[in-house]
Protein backbone atom coordinates (compact mmCIF):
# COMPACT_ATOMS: atom_id res chain seq x y z
CA UNK A 1 0.00 0.00 0.00
CA UNK A 2 0.90 3.54 -0.80
CA UNK A 3 2.24 5.38 2.24
CA UNK A 4 3.29 8.75 3.38
CA UNK A 5 6.49 8.23 2.02
CA UNK A 6 5.45 8.99 -1.50
CA UNK A 7 4.60 12.03 -0.80
CA UNK A 8 7.02 14.38 -2.51
CA UNK A 9 7.96 12.13 -4.92
CA UNK A 10 8.55 13.36 -8.64
CA UNK A 11 8.59 11.63 -12.21
CA UNK A 12 10.32 12.19 -14.70
CA UNK A 13 9.28 14.86 -16.48
CA UNK A 14 6.88 14.55 -19.84
CA UNK A 15 7.96 17.30 -22.92
CA UNK A 16 4.85 17.18 -25.36
CA UNK A 17 3.83 19.31 -28.48
CA UNK A 18 0.38 20.30 -29.39
CA UNK A 19 0.52 18.58 -33.12
CA UNK A 20 -2.29 19.89 -34.99
CA UNK A 21 -3.26 16.24 -36.74
CA UNK A 22 -3.59 14.39 -33.25
CA UNK A 23 -5.31 17.70 -31.63
CA UNK A 24 -7.84 16.86 -34.84
CA UNK A 25 -8.19 13.27 -33.92
CA UNK A 26 -9.41 14.62 -30.37
CA UNK A 27 -11.56 17.26 -31.63
CA UNK A 28 -13.04 15.04 -33.81
CA UNK A 29 -13.24 12.21 -30.98
CA UNK A 30 -15.39 14.42 -28.91
CA UNK A 31 -17.48 15.64 -31.72
CA UNK A 32 -15.99 19.05 -30.99
CA UNK A 33 -17.14 21.53 -34.04
CA UNK A 34 -16.56 24.86 -32.33
CA UNK A 35 -14.68 26.91 -34.76
CA UNK A 36 -12.37 28.12 -31.52
CA UNK A 37 -9.83 25.14 -32.27
CA UNK A 38 -9.76 24.85 -35.49
CA UNK A 39 -8.48 28.99 -36.24
CA UNK A 40 -5.68 28.27 -38.01
CA UNK A 41 -2.08 28.17 -36.12
CA UNK A 42 -2.92 30.21 -33.14
CA UNK A 43 -5.61 28.15 -31.42
CA UNK A 44 -6.26 27.27 -28.30
CA UNK A 45 -6.29 23.83 -27.08
CA UNK A 46 -9.44 22.00 -25.10
CA UNK A 47 -9.81 22.88 -21.39
CA UNK A 48 -8.74 19.22 -20.58
CA UNK A 49 -6.33 18.60 -23.39
CA UNK A 50 -3.22 18.86 -21.42
CA UNK A 51 -3.72 15.48 -19.14
CA UNK A 52 -3.76 13.75 -22.33
CA UNK A 53 -0.70 15.78 -23.71
CA UNK A 54 1.23 14.26 -20.70
CA UNK A 55 -0.09 10.88 -21.38
CA UNK A 56 0.59 10.68 -25.15
CA UNK A 57 4.06 11.62 -24.81
CA UNK A 58 5.46 9.64 -21.50
CA UNK A 59 8.02 7.80 -22.17
CA UNK A 60 6.91 5.34 -19.11
CA UNK A 61 3.11 5.22 -19.55
CA UNK A 62 1.96 5.08 -15.85
CA UNK A 63 4.63 5.55 -14.25
CA UNK A 64 3.46 7.08 -11.71
CA UNK A 65 1.56 3.76 -10.93
CA UNK A 66 4.34 1.59 -11.78
CA UNK A 67 6.69 3.47 -9.56
CA UNK A 68 4.79 3.50 -7.04
CA UNK A 69 3.82 -0.29 -7.13
CA UNK A 70 0.03 0.40 -7.67
CA UNK A 71 -1.84 -2.16 -10.23
CA UNK A 72 -3.58 -0.03 -13.20
CA UNK A 73 -6.76 -1.94 -12.89
CA UNK A 74 -7.39 -1.42 -8.88
CA UNK A 75 -7.18 2.34 -9.92
CA UNK A 76 -10.32 4.83 -10.52
CA UNK A 77 -10.06 8.51 -11.44
CA UNK A 78 -11.53 10.33 -8.73
CA UNK A 79 -11.04 14.26 -9.14
CA UNK A 80 -9.48 16.54 -11.80
CA UNK A 81 -8.62 19.95 -12.03
CA UNK A 82 -7.00 22.64 -14.06
CA UNK A 83 -5.94 25.73 -13.11
CA UNK A 84 -4.94 28.28 -16.61
CA UNK A 85 -2.08 30.99 -16.04
CA UNK A 86 -1.06 31.93 -20.07
CA UNK A 87 -2.53 30.26 -23.25
CA UNK A 88 -1.36 26.84 -25.18
CA UNK A 89 -1.59 27.36 -28.75
CA UNK A 90 -1.29 24.95 -31.15
CA UNK A 91 2.44 24.25 -32.05
CA UNK A 92 3.82 24.78 -28.08
CA UNK A 93 5.93 22.86 -26.71
CA UNK A 94 4.78 21.90 -22.85
CA UNK A 95 6.54 20.05 -20.22
CA UNK A 96 5.17 18.54 -17.38
CA UNK A 97 6.82 17.92 -13.75
CA UNK A 98 4.50 15.20 -11.99
CA UNK A 99 5.23 15.20 -8.20
CA UNK A 100 2.83 13.50 -5.38
CA UNK A 101 1.09 16.22 -3.13
CA UNK A 102 -0.87 13.91 -0.45
CA UNK A 103 -1.14 10.31 -0.14
CA UNK A 104 -4.82 10.00 2.30
CA UNK A 105 -6.18 6.47 3.33
CA UNK A 106 -9.73 6.45 3.60
CA UNK A 107 -12.71 3.88 4.75
CA UNK A 108 -10.02 2.08 6.77
CA UNK A 109 -7.64 1.59 4.51
CA UNK A 110 -9.83 0.14 2.10
CA UNK A 111 -9.29 3.07 -0.58
CA UNK A 112 -5.92 5.31 -1.01
CA UNK A 113 -6.45 8.50 -2.26
CA UNK A 114 -2.80 9.71 -4.16
CA UNK A 115 -2.82 13.63 -5.36
CA UNK A 116 -0.06 14.21 -7.76
CA UNK A 117 0.38 17.86 -8.46
CA UNK A 118 1.85 18.62 -12.29
CA UNK A 119 3.40 22.29 -13.06
CA UNK A 120 3.44 22.67 -16.86
CA UNK A 121 5.74 24.77 -18.51
CA UNK A 122 6.18 25.71 -22.23
CA UNK A 123 9.00 26.47 -24.62
CA UNK A 124 9.64 29.97 -23.56
CA UNK A 125 9.90 28.72 -19.56
CA UNK A 126 6.63 29.80 -18.90
CA UNK A 127 4.27 28.35 -16.12
CA UNK A 128 1.04 28.33 -18.03
CA UNK A 129 -0.78 25.96 -16.13
CA UNK A 130 -1.06 23.29 -13.10
CA UNK A 131 -2.76 20.24 -13.42
CA UNK A 132 -3.77 18.14 -10.51
CA UNK A 133 -5.66 14.47 -10.16
CA UNK A 134 -6.60 12.55 -7.48
CA UNK A 135 -6.25 8.87 -8.26
CA UNK A 136 -8.19 6.43 -6.10
CA UNK A 137 -6.47 3.31 -5.60
CA UNK A 138 -9.26 0.22 -4.33
CA UNK A 139 -6.66 -1.59 -1.97
CA UNK A 140 -6.73 -5.35 -2.03
CA UNK A 141 -8.20 -6.86 1.39
CA UNK A 142 -6.50 -8.98 3.44
CA UNK A 143 -8.21 -12.09 3.91
CA UNK B 1 -20.03 34.73 -24.18
CA UNK B 2 -22.07 37.58 -24.72
CA UNK B 3 -20.62 40.65 -23.83
CA UNK B 4 -23.71 41.44 -20.84
CA UNK B 5 -23.02 40.42 -17.51
CA UNK B 6 -24.22 37.41 -16.03
CA UNK B 7 -26.32 37.02 -12.86
CA UNK B 8 -25.90 34.62 -10.12
CA UNK B 9 -28.58 31.73 -11.04
CA UNK B 10 -28.17 31.70 -14.50
CA UNK B 11 -28.11 28.61 -16.48
CA UNK B 12 -25.09 29.47 -19.01
CA UNK B 13 -23.91 26.43 -19.84
CA UNK B 14 -26.18 23.43 -21.36
CA UNK B 15 -25.40 20.87 -23.93
CA UNK B 16 -26.60 17.15 -24.65
CA UNK B 17 -24.55 14.16 -26.24
CA UNK B 18 -24.97 11.46 -27.96
CA UNK B 19 -25.23 8.08 -26.44
CA UNK B 20 -21.66 6.71 -25.01
CA UNK B 21 -20.73 3.79 -27.73
CA UNK B 22 -18.03 0.80 -27.42
CA UNK B 23 -16.61 3.01 -30.73
CA UNK B 24 -16.07 5.84 -28.78
CA UNK B 25 -14.27 4.64 -26.32
CA UNK B 26 -11.41 2.65 -28.57
CA UNK B 27 -11.62 6.34 -30.54
CA UNK B 28 -11.04 8.42 -27.29
CA UNK B 29 -8.23 5.89 -26.20
CA UNK B 30 -6.19 6.65 -29.25
CA UNK B 31 -7.00 10.10 -29.63
CA UNK B 32 -6.37 10.45 -25.46
CA UNK B 33 -3.08 8.94 -24.95
CA UNK B 34 -5.27 6.89 -21.85
CA UNK B 35 -4.09 3.09 -23.41
CA UNK B 36 -5.65 2.09 -19.75
CA UNK B 37 -7.24 -1.36 -21.50
CA UNK B 38 -10.51 -1.69 -18.27
CA UNK B 39 -11.90 0.84 -20.96
CA UNK B 40 -11.75 -0.86 -23.98
CA UNK B 41 -11.16 -4.65 -23.36
CA UNK B 42 -13.90 -6.28 -22.03
CA UNK B 43 -11.86 -9.61 -20.62
CA UNK B 44 -9.21 -6.67 -18.49
CA UNK B 45 -12.36 -5.08 -17.46
CA UNK B 46 -14.08 -8.20 -15.52
CA UNK B 47 -10.38 -9.04 -14.27
CA UNK B 48 -10.35 -6.19 -12.09
CA UNK B 49 -14.14 -6.77 -11.11
CA UNK B 50 -15.98 -4.88 -13.43
CA UNK B 51 -19.33 -6.15 -15.45
CA UNK B 52 -17.93 -4.38 -18.86
CA UNK B 53 -16.06 -1.68 -19.92
CA UNK B 54 -16.46 2.17 -18.77
CA UNK B 55 -16.21 5.50 -20.16
CA UNK B 56 -13.13 7.29 -19.42
CA UNK B 57 -13.84 10.15 -16.52
CA UNK B 58 -11.35 12.38 -18.75
CA UNK B 59 -13.57 11.54 -21.79
CA UNK B 60 -16.76 12.30 -19.41
CA UNK B 61 -15.19 15.81 -18.31
CA UNK B 62 -13.63 16.47 -22.24
CA UNK B 63 -17.61 16.61 -22.87
CA UNK B 64 -18.09 19.09 -20.08
CA UNK B 65 -15.17 21.23 -21.68
CA UNK B 66 -17.20 21.19 -24.69
CA UNK B 67 -20.06 22.47 -23.25
CA UNK B 68 -18.15 24.95 -21.13
CA UNK B 69 -16.66 26.17 -24.39
CA UNK B 70 -20.07 26.66 -26.18
CA UNK B 71 -20.43 29.09 -23.61
CA UNK B 72 -17.06 30.83 -22.35
CA UNK B 73 -14.41 31.35 -25.00
CA UNK B 74 -11.28 29.16 -23.75
CA UNK B 75 -8.94 32.14 -23.14
CA UNK B 76 -11.62 33.27 -20.27
CA UNK B 77 -11.30 30.36 -18.16
CA UNK B 78 -8.96 30.40 -15.19
CA UNK B 79 -9.99 27.06 -13.46
CA UNK B 80 -11.91 23.86 -14.40
CA UNK B 81 -12.55 21.03 -12.09
CA UNK B 82 -14.09 18.18 -11.26
CA UNK B 83 -14.97 15.27 -9.34
CA UNK B 84 -15.89 11.92 -10.59
CA UNK B 85 -19.16 10.75 -8.67
CA UNK B 86 -19.92 7.72 -10.44
CA UNK B 87 -18.81 5.41 -13.30
CA UNK B 88 -20.04 6.79 -16.41
CA UNK B 89 -21.77 3.03 -18.37
CA UNK B 90 -22.00 2.67 -21.84
CA UNK B 91 -24.93 4.02 -23.66
CA UNK B 92 -24.93 6.84 -21.08
CA UNK B 93 -26.98 9.70 -22.71
CA UNK B 94 -25.30 12.84 -20.95
CA UNK B 95 -26.33 16.27 -20.30
CA UNK B 96 -23.88 19.30 -19.13
CA UNK B 97 -25.21 21.93 -17.28
CA UNK B 98 -23.44 25.29 -15.67
CA UNK B 99 -24.54 27.75 -13.64
CA UNK B 100 -23.50 30.97 -12.19
CA UNK B 101 -23.24 30.60 -8.57
CA UNK B 102 -21.12 33.73 -7.37
CA UNK B 103 -19.21 36.70 -8.77
CA UNK B 104 -15.95 37.41 -7.73
CA UNK B 105 -12.82 39.90 -7.96
CA UNK B 106 -9.82 38.03 -8.18
CA UNK B 107 -6.76 38.77 -9.62
CA UNK B 108 -7.44 42.18 -10.62
CA UNK B 109 -10.30 41.02 -12.87
CA UNK B 110 -14.23 40.25 -13.36
CA UNK B 111 -14.87 36.75 -12.31
CA UNK B 112 -17.56 34.51 -12.27
CA UNK B 113 -17.72 30.80 -10.72
CA UNK B 114 -19.85 28.60 -12.13
CA UNK B 115 -21.38 24.92 -10.88
CA UNK B 116 -20.92 22.40 -13.45
CA UNK B 117 -22.91 18.92 -13.83
CA UNK B 118 -22.98 16.14 -15.81
CA UNK B 119 -25.75 13.66 -15.89
CA UNK B 120 -26.98 10.52 -17.29
CA UNK B 121 -30.66 10.13 -18.89
CA UNK B 122 -31.39 8.87 -15.29
CA UNK B 123 -30.66 12.47 -13.42
CA UNK B 124 -27.60 10.31 -12.24
CA UNK B 125 -24.76 12.86 -10.85
CA UNK B 126 -21.83 11.84 -12.93
CA UNK B 127 -19.48 14.68 -12.84
CA UNK B 128 -19.74 17.48 -9.78
CA UNK B 129 -17.32 20.63 -10.63
CA UNK B 130 -16.64 23.99 -10.71
CA UNK B 131 -15.33 26.63 -13.37
CA UNK B 132 -13.91 30.40 -12.55
CA UNK B 133 -13.95 32.62 -15.77
CA UNK B 134 -13.17 36.12 -16.39
CA UNK B 135 -16.37 38.14 -17.20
Amino acid sequence: MVDQSAVGRAFTPVTARVEPGRLRFFLDTLGETNPVYRDGTAAPVPPTYLFCLEMMDATVPFEFLTALGIDLARVLHGEQRFDYHAPVVIGDTLTFHPRVASVTDKKGGAMTLIVVDTPVTNQNGIHVADVSRTIVVRNARPS
Amino acid sequence: MSSSVPSVGDVIVHKEFAPITRHRLALYCGASGDHNPIHVDIDFAKAAGFPDVFAHGMLVMGYLGQALTDAVAPSRIRSFSTRFAAITQLGAKLTCEGTVTELIEQGGEQRAKLALTTKDQNGEIKLAGEAIIAL
